[in-house]
Order: C-alpha cells, then sequence, then structure tokens
C-alpha cells in the first residue's frame, strides 16, 4: 500500500458506486440463499423440536395421569376384593356354622332314636321273658306241687331232700336255659 | 504494512492516514475488483458456506455445525429481533440474520491474518446495505400505515402540546426519514475504519521502532506498540461483533417502527 497516497485519499464517507453494487451483489447473494432456503429449514428444524419437546412433555404427562388413574382403579378394585373376600369368609363361616349345628342336631335325633329303638326292644324282651316265665313258673309250680303231693309225706328229711333236688334241678335247667 | 514499508520509511516515522483505506484494482481493467471487493464477496461466500453446513439438513437432535448455527441463530433472534418484532421475529429472521452474519464475517476480516482489512471500513458496503434497510422500511411503512399516515406518525408523535410540533415536525422528518438510516451506515463504517487506523497505528510503532529504526530511546515504544496491537485487537474482536449486534438489532427496531407506529 502507498502511504505517500494518503494525502490525496477521496473522502471516506463518500461510497464508490462500484462498491455499493459488489457490496449490493455479495448480500443479496446471501440473503437469497439464507433467506429462501437454509433460515427457513432451521425455523423448521426448531419448530419441530419445540413441538417435539412439547409433544413429549404432554405425552409424559398424560403417561403419568394414566398411571395414577391405573393405580387408583387397581387400589379400588384390591380393597374391593379384599371386602368380598371377608364377606365370603364371613358367609362361610355363618353356613358352617350353620352345617355343624344340623348335623348335631340330626346326630342326636338319631342317637335318640336308637335308645328308643333300643328300650322299645328291651321292652318287648322283656315282656316276652315276663310271658315265658309265666308259664314255666306255673309248669314247674304244678309240677313242683304233683310232686309234693305224690310223694308220701313221711317225715321231714325227705320232704327236705325233695325240694332240694328240685332246686338242683331248677339250677341246672336254668344254666341250659337263659333266663330273664 | 507492506514490503515497501521500510525501503520509503528508512529514516522517519510516517503515522499511517487514510491511505490504509484505498485498495488498486487486482485485476488491470476491473477498477471495481480490489482487495474490499473480493473479500465482500468471499465474506457472502463465508456465510453461505457455513449456514449451508449447517442447516442444509437439519436434524432434529443438532450435531457439529448446526449446534454453532444454532447457537448464532438463536441469539440473533433472541437478542435482535425479539425484542423489537416479538412475534414477527420469524418473518423477519431471514433478512436480520443474513444481515448478522454478513456484517460481522466482513468486520472480521479486519482481524483474519493476512487480510487484516474489515470491508465494513469501505462507506459504500455498509451504505448500500442501509439504503436497502432505508427502502424496506419505508415501504412497510406506507403500506402499513398508508402515505400520509407514515409520515403523520412520523412528524406527530402523540402527546406534546400543539405549538412544539412547528419544532417537532421537521426535526422527526429529518432524523427518522433520513439521518437515522445515515448514521446506520456511518456508525458501522466508522467503528470499523477508527478501529483499522488505531490498529495500523501500533503495529507501524511497533514495526518502526523495533524493526527499521532499532534503538535504546525507541524500543520500549516499539514494544509498547506491540502490546498495544495485541490488546486493541482482542478489543476490536469485540467491536467487530458488537458492530455487527447493533446493526442488526437497529435493522429489527426500525421494521418494528415501520409494522407498528404506536412503538
Amino acid at each position: 500500500m502507498d502511504l505517500l497516497a494518503a494525502p490525496e485519499a477521496q473522502n471516506p464517507l463518500l461510497p464508490e458506486l462500484a462498491e455499493m453494487v459488489v457490496g449490493g451483489f455479495a448480500f443479496l447473494f446471501v440473503l437469497f440463499f439464507l433467506g429462501r432456503i437454509l433460515v427457513p429449514r432451521i425455523q423448521k428444524a426448531l419448530a419441530e423440536r419445540t413441538e417435539a419437546i412439547e409433544g413429549g412433555l404432554k405425552k409424559a404427562a398424560d403417561a403419568q395421569e394414566e398411571a395414577q388413574r391405573a393405580l387408583q382403579e387397581y387400589r379400588e378394585q384390591l380393597a374391593e376384593a379384599r371386602h368380598e373376600a371377608a364377606r365370603l369368609r364371613e358367609e362361610a363361616r355363618e353356613q358352617g356354622a350353620q352345617i355343624k349345628a344340623e348335623l348335631r342336631e340330626e346326630a342326636q335325633a338319631e342317637a335318640r332314636r336308637l335308645i328308643e329303638a333300643a328300650h322299645a326292644q328291651i321292652e318287648a324282651d322283656r315282656q316276652l321273658a315276663f310271658a315265658q316265665l309265666r308259664t314255666e313258673i306255673g309248669r314247674l309250680s304244678t309240677d313242683l306241687a304233683s310232686r309234693i303231693v305224690g310223694e308220701s309225706l313221711e317225715d321231714e328229711a325227705r320232704q327236705r331232700r325233695i325240694v332240694d333236688r328240685f332246686l338242683e334241678e331248677l339250677e341246672t335247667s336254668s344254666d341250659a336255659q337263659a333266663v330273664r | 504494512m507492506s514490503a515497501a514499508l521500510p525501503l520509503l520509511a528508512a529514516e522517519e516515522f510516517h503515522t499511517p492516514g487514510l491511505g490504509l483505506f484505498d485498495w488498486p484494482p487486482l485485476v488491470e481493467g476491473a477498477s471495481w475488483f480490489n482487495k474490499p471487493a473480493l473479500f465482500a464477496l468471499i465474506a457472502a461466500l463465508v456465510v453461505i458456506v457455513f449456514c449451508y453446513a449447517a442447516f442444509s439438513r437439519p436434524k432434529l437432535v443438532p450435531r457439529g455445525v448446526q449446534n454453532v448455527g444454532e447457537l448464532a441463530y438463536e441469539f440473533v433472534r433472541e437478542q435482535c429481533a425479539r425484542p423489537f418484532l416479538g412475534k414477527d421475529s420469524d418473518r423477519w429472521m431471514p433478512l436480520i440474520f443474513s444481515l448478522f452474519l454478513f456484517v460481522w464475517i466482513a468486520n472480521l476480516f479486519g482481524s483474519v491474518i493476512f487480510v487484516q482489512f474489515p470491508v465494513m471500513s469501505r462507506i459504500g458496503y455498509p451504505a448500500v446495505l442501509a439504503i436497502g434497510i432505508w427502502a424496506l422500511t419505508t415501504y412497510l411503512g406506507m403500506k402499513h400505515q398508508g402515505v400520509v399516515g407514515y409520515f403523520k406518525h412520523m412528524m406527530f408523535p402523540p402527546g406534546l402540546p400543539g405549538w412544539i410540533y412547528t419544532l417537532v415536525a421537521p426535526i422527526e422528518l429529518l432524523s427518522t426519514f433520513i439521518l437515522r438510516h445515515v448514521t446506520h451506515a456511518v456508525r458501522l463504517f466508522a467503528t470499523m475504519m477508527a478501529g483499522h487506523l488505531i490498529i495500523a497505528l501500533f503495529s507501524e510503532v511497533g514495526w518502526h521502532f523495533l524493526f527499521v529504526q532499532l534503538t535504546p530511546l525507541g524500543a520500549p515504544l516499539g514494544v509498547l506498540g506491540v502490546v498495544m496491537t495485541i490488546l486493541l485487537t482482542a478489543f476490536e474482536l469485540f467491536i467487530q461483533a458488537l458492530q455487527a449486534y447493533v446493526f442488526a438489532m437497529l435493522t429489527a427496531m426500525f421494521i418494528n417502527g415501520a409494522l407498528h407506529p404506536e412503538h
């Protein structure tokens, strides 16, 4: 650069047409590429990013809410299930108690019935035995009486032997034939 | 600044001047095609290539260059467009984002080694941008407020006592219709030019007193020049980005003023 030319330099505040044309051209060049093509692209990308982030946040919030709702639902269902289970248990217990009571009643009735039947049987047996005994006694009494009457009643000793023999016979026959 | 320097300034220190901003054509016959023009085109190319790499196939989950691109995009949207345009931001972001990147990269060439010339320090480049924005805002204002409404809103801001409008109206017309657009360009141009000049001055000091004419008395001055060059380059990196941000932000403000005059 020529320093000696300094005093003759033109007024620096007056623009030269040539450099205005060059500068204008250069800037329009920039404005065309940036303004028409590149800046809209980045604006679109930034808008998309904002949307994606906001969408993501909203989605997360929705998911949170959904999860909260599901949790609440599960809790309600669980409480309900517990309640239901308690109710069923109570019912079962009641039913069990009732069944037990019924069974006991039945068993008692059965026992009573059996006892009654046994009593009746015993009564019948007794009646039968009594009837048999009655005939037997009658027969024995007549037998004894005939023997006593048939034998000579000479002495008391003989009479006594007869009674003893009779009683012995009676004993042996009672062994063979059970009499109640 | 160039190889001819030691020969010319062997004995005497010359302050770098406005000659720094005069560039001969790079190709004989094409007078328009000088270094600033070349780097204006390269700046445009760099912006387009970067944005292509970042945004051509944007992913929902960004990787690599797209992260950097989105950082830049979101910075411009949140810091330049949204404060003024609000919901209209997305509609105007192509323009504002292009302006920010183009101006910033063009400025950044001031600190790129072997280039070391901020394109925006030639008034023509900011001027053409400012003129374009002036045309756009005027068109938008007339479209949204009507031709009469546009000038009425501009010249007669509500809430002032009647007589003062004789003073306010011409000032507002001049200021809003013309001067703010002039300063829009000049602010960018002047900061870039001044930054370039001051860095050139300190590097010239370093070069001259350490290499061309090394003397015991001059050497500390030369060291100071080098240190200042480094510090000011760091500062200049900040200013370059700041001016690009301001340029884009003011554009958003002007557009909003045209769309919604109450503001």
